[in-house]
């Protein structure tokens, strides 16, 4: 039954306190897995022998009783090789080991499989998988899962320690007198509207956020009252609709983003599905019943950089205290638009790649529009350095982080931190079906506002379970940086030289960061 | 401005169910007989809703199941499983995969844009229309409200020669008479597909749909029946070297024609002229190794309208074949753009255009607009098994389909599609179709991209032997 586990977690660390992973398993009975264990109840003799000799703990006993088979902790065909396998040692011939069928439906190109279990396996224990899941990049065939880093040879101790390593990021490089913003890890949430998401998830992030020492935007939807416990934490949005954008908000938070355009939908505005275009609506919008409809796009008073900076401007003056962060989209001359925005006044410039997101999108926009945000980021890199600004802005990719390795990969193009988004979903066992916006919303609780499904996910649960993928994406962020002999983050920006793209390399290439037994 | 262009789609439900591409497979074998079965809990509620199609031998629940996989990660005992459904893998080939199929399905049902959460999901690029991006506005641009309806955006063409200057007589009048021009609201054309179960109903249901979307339906006049006055405007009939008779009664009725391409076509097509001077012809050509010589001269001689063939899979013909379509048309819209001709003649497409993006982006490489002809067939629930194109039985029953229905289905494709044109078009910021023809530099190429962004940063670099040796 799909009914959630009651999690044994502290919701949220104490101020100041390094997070320790919090064992978190599935909220569902039966974890998805690569492999699937197969014991046959009619030739099992109940000899226990192979809870003996599975160092994975894939076998359990109670009393008696033999436990189903934890298929998901299982080393799979690699076993083979190991004295303990199993499938060879059992006495009654009972055992079998193959790949689970349901294995070739999860995921797609970006999240393909390995992907997800291995998201999944960070957010439930907070280390890496010991299977050949992989955990580092998707199937896309492009971009990020087409670069690799090249790590000099370990040298026997010369590894610098965790401890020596920093991740934190400086959001404010204007110097213009406005406070200082520290994130502890160089990534922070992006803006999941109250809507888009259940309020659970988003205290979820929140207090993942929160144990991190980060940050997380709310999207387009409002502040809801349930968040004012973290305002030091929230980074609130101001878009084209203006939804639930007050004075008192603006002023509650450390952060204010503007988004101009977001990269699931560039050039577009919100969507209305048709299925929602009543006639009353369509009356209303001077539109057809069961028309697909649109929210404004752009923010029709800005049609200059002066536009822009009076928008900046304004909330400045809003909020005195507050950093502008501004939220583009990837077109031709992306480039310009970032110069324009620090010109304007902005601390953080954000590209939006279109890979993320959790509304409804149209599918030709989501492909088509827009350049990957993975040329994005060394374009605007650049052009920010040649115009001699580049040490003033702040500049973050988002749309489309799925993994540690894609931190670290869109920092050594040439942003300083990342957004991430469908990663925390993820680790609340999101299996991206793509259904988040139609009829009653995910039907996991996890983007959804459906009273009966936002109950199948406690926040407990999902604080524990972002929080666990946080500290092993912080744990391979500060083994790169070790391997590749840098102390802080900082030293990563920019660095494409510790890079190499398989398109013009030939030579095999490993960048796994797990210790091999 | 003239009367907004609407075009009325009207669900259409299947006939038959789709193939899904998982499918749910559920032991009874060892069942616990839980007080409460995971089944029952249900989302969608499709376990309980479930039927079999006997038609088809399949189990109707794939189509609702909405792929939680709650009854597959709670059932206690483990007996329920979703598999890759292999008769959704195997439908199509390698160009119109099994996602093109179901995406046109659900656009021909639904008239509506395809929708989904969650972000892109698809592979970064992929070869032809998937190996470059189109642009968008922000801030220092606007962009345009075109499907809501606040800004108009013109998907009108026009099908014709066009004089490059008029010159006049004494009196201030023209001294010679304007060509025919031909002005179509939307930049799509219908074509028969080159096989179908049902090749007369096909046909009834194009020029339905053409009389419908106000566009033009090119079919083989060899197989054209007798024809109506009022759909003989609606008609673009497809003509080979031998097949013209200039003593035929419907060319006086018809607005426009094709012929295909041959050495004579422009003694041909003067003929034709001379006759029926106010008659458009399209002259085809098929995109293999002398497209582009072919094109500048057929239009330096004076042709009004050029249709470029290309393959079923958007690849040349003959030597060209290792081209993709959209190359071919960058070429040949170069070649006019030197020869100062490209405003002169119309060029038409064909060939693989298979998304509704195709449009949009064969119009940025240089089409004035494009001629669909599969997709027409995909939209009445075509597997494209291609057991008719052998005489076989079709899966679907294409034969039995009703004209309306089939018509309705058609409209409602590219009733979508038009309206994915002008969410491309709004996000560029263009208010009219004809201005996105040629606009390169409104798109971003992988070669143009890798070549400024990626290959100065990862290309022939010293990389000393600093790798670890894979483990």
């Amino acid at each position: 039954m799909a009914n959630p586990k009651k999690v044994i977690a502290l919701p949220t660390t104490p101020q100041g306190q390094p997070w320790e992973p919090v064992h978190t398993p599935a909220r569902f009975r039966n974890p998805l897995s690569k492999y699937r264990v197969y014991r046959s109840e009619s030739k099992c003799i109940k000899c226990g022998k192979c809870v003996e000799l599975c160092p994975y703990g894939v076998f359990t006993k109670a009393g008696k009783y033999l436990r189903k088979p934890k298929s998901y902790l299982c080393l799979g065909f690699e076993c083979q090789k190991k004295p303990f396998y199993c499938v060879a040692n059992c006495p009654a011939q009972a055992l079998r080991v193959h790949q689970h069928p349901v294995y070739n439906t999860l995921g797609d190109c970006r999240w393909n499989g390995d992907l997800l279990l291995s998201t999944w396996w960070q957010a439930e224990w907070g280390n890496l998988p010991y299977t050949d899941v992989e955990y580092r990049t998707g199937g896309s065939g492009g971009g990020f899962d087409r670069l690799r880093f090249l790590f000099p040879p370990r040298r026997g101790g010369a590894k610098i320690d965790h401890r020596d390593i920093s991740l934190g990021v400086d959001l404010n490089r204007r110097g213009d007198g406005r406070p200082q913003i520290r994130v502890g890890v160089p990534w922070y949430g992006g803006g999941m509207s109250f809507g888009s998401v259940s309020i659970n998830t988003i205290i979820s992030r929140v207090q993942a956020a929160k144990n991190f020492n980060t940050l997380v935007s709310t999207g387009e939807g409002g502040y809801p009252e349930e968040l004012y416990p973290y305002d030091d934490h929230m980074v609130t949005q101001v878009a084209t609709g203006l939804f639930g954008v007050r004075e008192d908000t603006l002023q509650r938070v450390r952060m204010i983003e503007f988004k101009y355009a977001q990269g699931a939908k560039p050039g577009l505005g919100g969507h209305l599905l048709g299925d929602k275009v009543t006639p009353a609506v369509a009356r209303m919008r001077e539109s057809v019943t069961g028309s697909a409809l649109f929210s404004p796009f752009p923010f029709h008073s800005v049609y200059s950089v002066e536009d822009h900076k009076k928008h900046i401007d304004w909330m400045k003056e809003i909020n005195p205290r507050a950093l502008i962060s501004v939220k583009v989209s990837t077109p031709t001359d992306v480039d310009m638009v970032a110069v324009g925005s620090y010109y304007a006044g902005a601390h953080v410039v954000q590209l939006d790649g279109s890979y993320g997101g959790t509304g409804a999108a149209p599918d030709i926009a989501k492909k088509n529009i827009a350049m990957p945000i993975e040329y994005a980021i060394p374009k605007v890199h650049q052009f920010l350095k040649a115009e001699g600004i580049r040490e003033e802005v702040t500049l973050v990719a988002s749309g489309g982080i799925r993994s540690a390795f894609d931190v670290a990969k869109a920092i050594a193009l040439g942003a300083d931190l990342v957004q991430i988004g469908t990663a925390d979903l993820v680790a609340l066992e999101c299996l991206r079906c793509h259904n988040c916006e139609s009829g009653r919303g995910c039907a996991r609780g996890i983007a959804t506002t459906d009273p009966e499904l936002v109950d199948l996910m406690t926040i407990s649960y999902g604080a524990a379970r972002i929080s666990n993928l946080y500290y092993a994406w912080s744990w391979q962020l500060k083994e790169i940086l070790g391997l590749l002999g840098l102390r802080s983050i900082r030293e990563l920006v920019g660095r494409t030289d510790l890079l190499i793209h398989l398109d013009y390399f030939d030579k095999a290439v490993d960048d796994d960061v797990r210790e091999r037994a | 401005m003239p009367a907004k262009y609407h075009i009325h789609v009207r669900q259409v439900p299947p006939r038959f169910s789709p193939l899904a591409k998982s499918t749910i497979i559920d032991w009874a074998e060892g069942c616990l007989r839980c007080a409460t079965c995971v089944k029952e809990q249900c989302p969608v509620d499709a376990y309980r809703k479930r039927g079999f199609d006997r038609s088809q031998f399949v189990d109707t629940i794939d189509e609702m199941c909405r792929d939680c996989y709650r009854c597959v990660q709670g059932c206690p005992r483990e007996l329920i499983f979703k598999a890759a459904n292999p008769q959704y893998r195997q439908m199509g080939d390698a160009y119109w995969t099994p996602e093109i199929l179901a995406t046109t399905w659900y656009q021909a049902e639904t008239g509506k844009i395809p929708v989904s959460g969650a972000g892109y999901g698809g592979p970064f690029a992929g070869p032809g229309f998937d190996s470059f991006w189109t642009d968008m506005s922000e801030i220092v641009r606007p962009t345009r409200d075109g499907i809501h309806g606040r800004e108009y955006i013109s998907t009108s063409v026009d099908l014709g020669r066009k004089p490059m200057f008029l010159t006049f007589d004494s009196n201030g009048e023209l001294t010679w008479p304007s060509p025919p021009l031909l002005e179509l609201p939307l930049p799509i054309i219908l074509a028969e597909p080159p096989f179908a179960a049902s090749p007369g109903g096909m046909q009834d249901i194009i020029i339905q749909a053409a009389g419908n979307l106000e566009t033009l339906a090119i079919l083989s006049r060899n197989r054209l029946g007798p024809v109506p006055e009022e759909t003989a405007a609606r008609l673009m009939p497809s003509y080979t070297a031998g097949s013209l008779d200039l003593d035929d009664p419907l060319l006086s009725q018809l607005r426009t024609l094709e012929i295909l391409d041959h050495p004579e076509v422009l003694e041909q097509i003067e003929a034709v002229k001379r006759r029926y001077p106010k008659l458009i012809v399209s002259l085809k050509v098929p995109a293999d190794g002398k497209v582009v010589e072919r094109v500048a001269e057929l239009t330096a001689a004076g042709a009004e309208v050029i249709h470029i063939f290309a393959s079923e899979q958007a690849r040349g013909l003959g030597d060209s074949q290792d081209l993709h379509l959209k190359d071919l048309i960058r070429r040949c819209h170069l070649r006019l753009v030197e020869d100062r001709l490209r405003d002169t003649v119309t060029l038409l497409v064909s060939g693989g255009l298979a998304l509704a993006e195709h449009v949009a982006k064969a119009i940025i490489c240089g089409a004035d607009a494009v001629i669909v002809d599969l997709p027409l067939l995909l939209a009445l629930e075509c597997r494209l098994c291609r057991s008719c194109a052998k005489g076989g039985k079709c899966p679907v029953e294409i034969e039995t389909l009703t004209v309306k229905r089939g018509a309705q289905r058609v409209i409602n494709l590219i009733g979508a599609w038009n309206n994915q044109l002008l969410e491309i078009m709004g996000a560029m910021g263009m208010r009219e179709v004809r201005r996105l023809r040629g606009e390169v530099g409104r798109a971003m190429f992988i070669e143009d991209l890798e070549k400024e962004i990626f290959a100065p940063l990862f290309a022939n670099r010293e990389v000393e032997t600093i790798k670890r040796e894979p483990n």
